[in-house]
């Protein structure tokens, strides 16, 4: 039962032959090589869990020595950055739900008074709580923020408040994710995170096995339209789409108790926007795409900074501001914020407008392009 | 071989109920239709008439420019140069009219094999907007014989039904033209042959046909042909004619296999014999000159076992004659593998 001995020679030869294979695939050499290093440098720099600097309201009722200090002190712990200043309660609470604002701080326009006479009142803080990894390091540290931007107005006359640790009562609301449960907002990110996923490979093999088949030609060659084409190509995977999000939206209600405060109508016109601006993704790289393999490769380029850049594994406001720029261009990114607004702000079109109008642009921009670059020939 | 059973003139058998008059004039006409794939001339300067109603045979070595030749002519590649019509359609502006009235069948099998022979043919026929879908769907399967198979999947055919299949669907939507891509290329002798008699019947019932083929047998079974090499389109006629445009002259040598192979090996290069090539037991000696040919064969004629006849020359032998005069314009035939 000897077989032929090993041979070095042929080795050889196997290895010539795929060395020369792996010259010819330009496309896939450029991107075993160009894909982990744009990975490392866009993820590397982009990708923070300590989110800074995020957007934060303020309603100051007083216009207190105590009250600048608190502001200032906020500004310069670096994790809040002022963005706005308000009188008005109700402002505070539209930038919250419409998710202009991470935190929405309130100051009493007793504050003074109260602090001075020992009476311990409430700095009231609004946190979107929606991603709990957002907050949370914010949260954790305000007090102690608080306690050191008060100290030394304390001392003297008032000094015999300082040691009590707590002058101010910190007074933190967890909106829309009372119980900072990650499910809450990973559950309705997963609904787009699929849908990428799925809709632009299954799509961007679509047209893609059509031509390594052969079977373009004679697609080519009957009188059907670049569009008839597209749209009859597409319009089975928004059904698609729609079986996934019923199998998820489920699998949230019943398995992991994601509420669903906001109008489902309003979800859904989100969703189709989503799922067909997904679907021209895929439709586009099935047009630059020479086979399957490649379609496919193309099809994770652009899953991984989905994934990773739009505010589903990381936070958002987390990101250096290029990365956030980037991350604004993805359609998952507004998906995310819509879905997740709906589901757990209760908010309805006027709210979800700011991110449906970039998707819908989206769509558009990369439909044109898509029909463009399907050839009617064979050229 | 000599039985040509092609009338010599284009003027076709058109039957009397044949929906194609001939003053709609030429099937196909193009005048120096051109095509470039990079640096590559793969058509140059190519002209062609076709008249309705015939069949007619479009041969060439591979790489010669006849697949691309028939895309242009029914819209799946622009081409880089020249102008032409399509059953009076511009092939340039018009092809949208061109793909409504033309039958194309690829070189290899295109239809969807993950579809039964059914399905594909009712893609086709909703694709085309006929009318009478069903009824359409149902004679073009009767027609080939598929009916039997009809819920078979194209994927699961051998490659004899497969070629039916894309016959009839390039049929369905009775084209006045047909442009059928080397259709029989790995196909057994009876199917060929059936599908040959397809072919006429067709004819018969006005349709154009211009088919591309590698078969010496089957171009003889075409009304006119016409020779394309190096993206030049070579000779045109009837077979008889191309065969006496070649000029050649043509001995048929007789003898045992080992002394035919000395002549061949004798012969090979010698002023006045442009080929030897032999068939079997016979050696065909050809040159383009009669007498030099006669002179260079002379000292051989006496040599024992074997039997010398002079002949015409065969129209695979006026080929590899054209094949080998072309300009070659710098690229042999096996660099132009890609575009067939």
């Amino acid at each position: 039962m000897t077989g032929p001995r090993f041979s070095f020679a042929r080795l050889v030869a196997v290895l010539i032959k795929e060395f020369i294979q792996m010259k010819r695939d330009r496309l896939t050499f450029a991107m075993m090589i160009g894909i982990p290093v744009m990975q490392l440098l866009l993820f590397g720099f982009a990708i923070n869990t300590d989110p800074k600097h995020l957007p934060t309201a303020v309603l100051a009722g007083d216009n207190s020595p105590f009250s600048r200090a608190i502001v200032s002190a906020l500004q310069t712990s670096g994790y809040f950055r002022i963005t706005t200043r308000t009188d008005d309660p109700a402002t505070l609470e539209r930038l919250l739900a419409g998710g202009v604002v991470q935190f929405a701080v309130e100051i009493p326009s007793t504050f003074a008074h109260d602090l001075r006479r020992g009476d311990r009142p409430a700095l009231l803080v609004m946190a979107d709580a929606t991603d709990p990894a957002a907050t949370g390091n914010a949260l954790g540290a305000l007090p102690r923020i608080v306690d050191d931007a008060l100290a030394p107005l304390l001392e003297g006359a008032l000094a015999a408040r300082a040691p009590r640790p707590g002058a101010v009562e910190v007074r933190i609301q967890r909106r829309y994710n009372p119980e900072a449960l990650s499910q809450n907002n990973v559950v309705p990110g997963l609904v787009g995170t699929i849908l990428t996923m799925t809709m632009i490979i299954m799509t961007s093999l679509a047209v893609t096995r059509e031509r390594e088949r052969g079977t373009m030609e004679t697609l080519l060659a009957m009188p059907v339209r670049p569009t008839e084409v597209m749209l009859g190509k597409l319009a089975p995977f928004i059904l698609v789409g729609g079986l996934q999000v019923a199998v998820i939206l489920l699998a949230a209600r019943v398995l992991f108790d994601v509420p669903m405060i906001g109008s489902p109508l309003v979800l859904a016109l989100g969703l189709v926007v989503f799922i067909t601006a997904n679907l021209a993704v895929g439709f586009l790289f099935s047009t630059l795409a020479h086979n399957q393999l490649q379609a496919m490769q193309m099809s994770f380029f652009f899953f991984l900074p989905s994934i990773l850049m739009s505010g589903f594994m990381f936070p958002f406001r987390g990101m250096p501001d290029w990365a956030q720029v980037l991350g604004e261009v993805l359609p998952l990114t507004h998906f995310l914020r819509i879905v997740r607004g709906v589901m757990l702000k209760g908010n309805g079109l006027p709210e979800v407008w700011p991110d449906l109008w970039p998707l819908m642009a989206f769509l558009l921009a990369v439909s044109v392009i898509a029909v463009k670059r399907y050839r009617q020939t064979l050229d | 071989m000599s039985a040509v059973p092609s009338p010599v003139s284009p003027v076709s058998p058109v039957s009397p109920s044949g929906p194609a008059p001939a003053s709609l004039g030429p099937a196909v006409s193009v005048r120096g239709l051109t095509k470039r794939f990079g640096p590559r001339v793969v058509v140059n300067g190519f002209s062609l008439d076709v008249a309705r109603g015939e069949i007619h045979g479009f041969l060439g070595p591979n790489g010669s420019g006849k697949t691309t030749t028939l895309r242009m002519l029914c819209g799946l590649l622009h081409p880089d140069g020249g102008q032409g019509t399509c059953l009076g359609h511009d092939i340039v502006k018009d092809s949208w009219a061109i793909k409504r009235q033309v039958g194309y069948m690829t070189q290899r099998f295109s239809l969807y094999e993950d579809l039964t022979i059914r399905e594909n043919l009712e893609f086709v026929a909703r694709l085309h907007a006929l009318p009478d879908r069903r009824q359409r769907v149902a004679q073009a399967l009767d027609r080939l014989g598929l009916a039997g198979r009809r819920t078979q999947l194209a994927g699961t055919l051998s490659g004899g039904w497969k070629q039916r299949l894309a016959l009839a669907a390039c049929i369905l939507h009775n084209p006045k033209l047909l442009l059928l891509d080397e259709p029989t290329a790995g196909v057994d002798p009876k199917a060929r042959r059936e599908f040959w008699n397809e072919i006429h019947q067709l004819a018969a019932d006005g349709m154009t046909v211009l088919v591309s083929t590698h078969y010496m047998d089957e171009a003889e079974r075409c009304h006119r042909i016409a020779y394309m090499a190096y993206g030049h389109l070579l000779a045109q006629g009837t077979v008889d004619e191309v065969v006496a445009a070649s000029g050649l002259s043509t001995w048929h040598v007789e003898g045992a296999g080992a002394t035919l192979n000395r002549l061949a090996l004798a012969l090979e290069g010698r002023p006045g014999v442009a080929m030897v090539a032999p068939f079997g037991a016979t050696l065909h000696v050809s040159g383009p000159d009669g007498p030099a040919l006669d002179q260079a064969v002379f000292q051989y004629q006496d040599q024992p076992g074997l039997a010398w006849r002079r002949d015409h020359p065969t129209l695979e032998d006026a080929f590899i004659h054209l094949m080998a005069r072309a300009p070659d314009s710098g690229q042999g035939p096996q660099g132009k593998g890609g575009v067939s």
